[in-house]
């Protein structure tokens, strides 16, 4: 067993702050009753002389464009859940520990990523993009490697006997001991694991407790520690805050990019992709704006997602600043993950396409980015449909031919000394061809086509009418 | 290193000759290809065809090429056709409709931007583009969006004011004594080959049967290209 902890200490903080990248004076504010007192701030607030443990007013104080935010433990959860799903992608066995850690058993995982160091450094700059800062540490007890984060030691061990070499050494206070516990041990001197591990053991489990003991006989191996698997949703729900009312396509795309790479974790790890997406922006008192992206073909790349999100955030006006974006999976498939492949194949170029599609689609409307198709009809009118791109085309072909372009609406054709005129008096180069059809559903023909050219040459499709006063029109070009 | 090594390297031409340069897509007329550095529609770059009036056979020109890389996988993305793109005459013609991407008319900014895209897909093999007013600077944009993906674009215009303009290919197409009448206005390496005549609409339809090939015509409209 290798056991990969990954320690959020900034996680009340950066629950807001990974959703902007400004760097604007953020902090977050734990209140209890009636006391409030800042539990963590960003860079720039720090920069100003704020610190953890003041109270908010002095904060403000001292930066006045100070944002403050509440600490939102829901969110801090669900982000370290999230988390959780994401890292399925790297190993089955992912489990939460409650409130700021999440422990991946890797041993198993080794050999797929290339060993401990690549997959390791996966991971920390997989966390980068989630915009999340973690401490890591490995070790062969799940327990060890969450003292070692929480020690801020970013240790690889791989076995036990160098555990028992480099576990004395952690302070204390990462064993996360009851308040008055470690006050006792404190008291006694002892300063480090190391010298609780010299203690008596009886003495020390009358006077402190078994708990005491047995993690410390957890995290060496000696005690067994089973962990509860992590087992992601079925359907993917995110939600981020903003620290502050964003209203600028491109302030809301870096927050959402930060829920699109979350998804694509999840999708990774549930061998699936989303086909339709529903992202939720949420206003103050005021009805939530919601966007719905609909894909071509299932999908989990996230740099796509990212890009069909732009074009339709920037063609759609958010009623006013948006203070939270939520992002929900509506309709999720499998999608095998792809061959390597030195070649681009025929899969790829389909991809391509869908791609395309879902891009132009974005921007232009569904409406304005078609396919072509035949339909069996005689009319020329209606020999033709618009389709999905990339439907296929049945119909089998007819004989006779046809003008490339087509107009919408038949014009209608001067008549000079009985003869019909385009730009000139025609010439009729080949014809008749008789149509009549249509009488079953009101819209029927009774036309003679000819091919004819005008004085420039122009090769026209014209047709009689036979039914009426026998006027000309002229319904398409050659060309 | 000889004279012949030095006339046979790529980046060597001469005024009498084409351009060597990457192999294009065969136009489906031996007669036009002759012409055409590179043997047919430049890929990678632009071509802009010409004419005043439809009818002429100006888009028929195209189809052989756009029906070729349809049969091979690849997409034809059609970007604001001014008439309905009639699908029966694309089929009959060998086109593969389920490889054709329409994108309705809108306006000049979207179908640029929805070239480029299509431009930059590794999917597309060619883009016909209908679109009078482009500025120089969004053609050098499409230029550029074209090479990177190693496609063709083909522009078409009625206007014949035209100023400089970057692409590798122009020509004008009109219609004269029963026969479509290309006319190369630009062309990489240069020279000026005389108009080439091609029968386009078929003898079934067209009165005058004549072998194609280069002709000899009155020709107004060269100067004003010049």
């Amino acid at each position: 067993m290798l056991w990969l902890a990954l320690r959020f200490a900034a996680l009340p903080l950066e629950v807001y702050a990974r959703a902007a990248r400004g760097t604007n004076p953020l902090a977050v504010v734990s209140s209890i009753g009636t006391h409030a007192e800042i539990i963590a701030c960003n860079d720039a607030a720090r920069a100003r002389g704020v610190k953890p443990g003041m109270p908010p007013m002095a904060a403000s104080a001292l930066a006045s464009d100070l944002h403050i935010v509440p600490r939102n433990i829901a969110a801090e959860h669900a982000a370290l859940e999230r988390i959780a799903a994401w890292a399925i992608q790297f190993t089955p066995a992912v489990s939460v520990a409650a409130p700021d850690e999440v422990l991946l058993e890797i041993a198993g995982s080794l050999a797929l990523f290339g060993g401990l160091k690549p997959l390791w450094h996966e991971i920390s700059e997989g966390l980068r993009a989630l915009g999340y800062a973690a401490a890591l540490a490995s070790a062969p007890t799940p327990l060890a490697a969450q003292w070692f984060a929480r020690a801020g030691l970013a240790v690889r061990l791989r076995h036990t006997d160098a555990l028992r070499v480099s576990l004395p050494d952690l302070p204390l206070e990462v064993m996360h001991a009851a308040p008055d516990a470690l006050a006792l041990l404190r008291n006694v001197g002892a300063k480090t694991v190391g010298d609780c591990l010299a203690l008596p053991r009886d003495a020390l489990a009358r006077r402190l407790g078994q708990a005491l003991l047995d993690d410390l006989d957890r995290a060496l191996g000696k005690l067994s520690d089973p962990r509860l698997f992590f087992t992601p949703p079925t359907v993917f729900k995110a939600a981020q805050p903003l620290p502050a009312p964003a209203h600028e396509a491109e302030m809301l795309l870096f927050a959402a990019r930060r829920l699109l790479v979350e998804l694509c974790g999840y999708l990774a790890a549930t061998a699936s992709g989303a086909q339709a997406l529903c992202f939720t922006f949420e206003h103050h008192a005021r009805e939530p704006t919601r966007l719905t992206l609909k894909l071509v073909s299932p999908t989990r790349d996230a740099d796509h997602l990212t890009n069909v999100l732009r074009e339709k955030l920037e063609r759609t006006a958010l009623p006013c600043p948006a203070t939270a974006i939520a992002l929900e999976s509506e309709l999720l498939l499998p999608l095998a993950s792809r061959n390597l492949s030195l070649l681009p194949d025929a899969g790829r170029q389909e991809e391509a396409a869908a791609q395309l599609i879902e891009r132009l689609r974005a921007r232009l409307g569904d409406e304005a980015v078609l396919g072509l198709k035949r339909f069996a009809d005689h009319r020329p009118e209606c020999a033709w449909r618009t389709c999905q791109p990339g439907s296929r085309d049945t119909t089998a072909a007819a004989a006779a031919s046809r003008p490339l372009w087509l107009l919408a609406h038949p014009r209608a054709l001067t008549e000079v000394a009985a003869a019909p005129c385009y730009e000139g008096r025609l010439r009729l180069l080949a014809g008749p061809e008789r149509i009549e059809s249509g009488w079953w559903d009101g819209n029927d023909v009774m036309r003679d086509y000819f091919v004819a050219s005008n004085p420039a040459e122009a090769m026209l499709w014209i047709y009689r009418e036979r039914n009426r006063d026998g006027r000309w029109f002229l319904h398409g070009f050659f060309a | 290193m000889g004279l012949e090594a030095v006339l046979n390297h790529p980046a060597v031409w001469r005024g009498s000759e084409c351009a060597r340069v990457a192999p294009g897509v065969p136009t489906g007329f031996a007669e036009l290809d002759a012409y055409l550095p590179g043997g047919g529609w430049p890929t990678g770059a632009i071509t802009e065809i010409y004419s005043e009036r439809s009818g002429v056979g100006e888009v028929k020109l195209t189809v052989p090429a756009a029906a070729r890389l349809t049969q091979e996988g690849r997409w034809l993305t059609v970007i604001a056709p001014p008439h309905v793109l009639y699908a029966p005459a694309l089929a009959a013609q060998g086109v593969r409709l389920e490889r054709l991407l329409l994108i309705r008319p809108g306006s000049a900014e979207d179908h640029l931007w929805a070239s480029e895209q299509a431009l930059r897909a590794s999917c597309c093999g060619a883009v016909l583009l209908w679109q009078e007013h482009v500025h120089e600077r969004a053609l050098r944009r499409l230029q550029l969006a074209a090479e990177s993906a190693s496609t063709t674009l083909i522009l078409f215009r009625s206007s014949r004011v035209a100023p400089a303009s970057p692409a590798a290919l122009r020509l004008h197409v009109s219609r004269a004594e029963g026969r479509t009448i290309v006319r190369i206005l630009k062309r990489r390496g240069g020279g000026l080959p005389p108009p080439i005549a091609l029968d386009l609409h078929g003898t079934s339809i067209s009165r005058s049967r004549r072998a194609p090939g280069p002709v000899r015509l009155r020709d107004p409209l060269l100067p004003a290209f010049a």
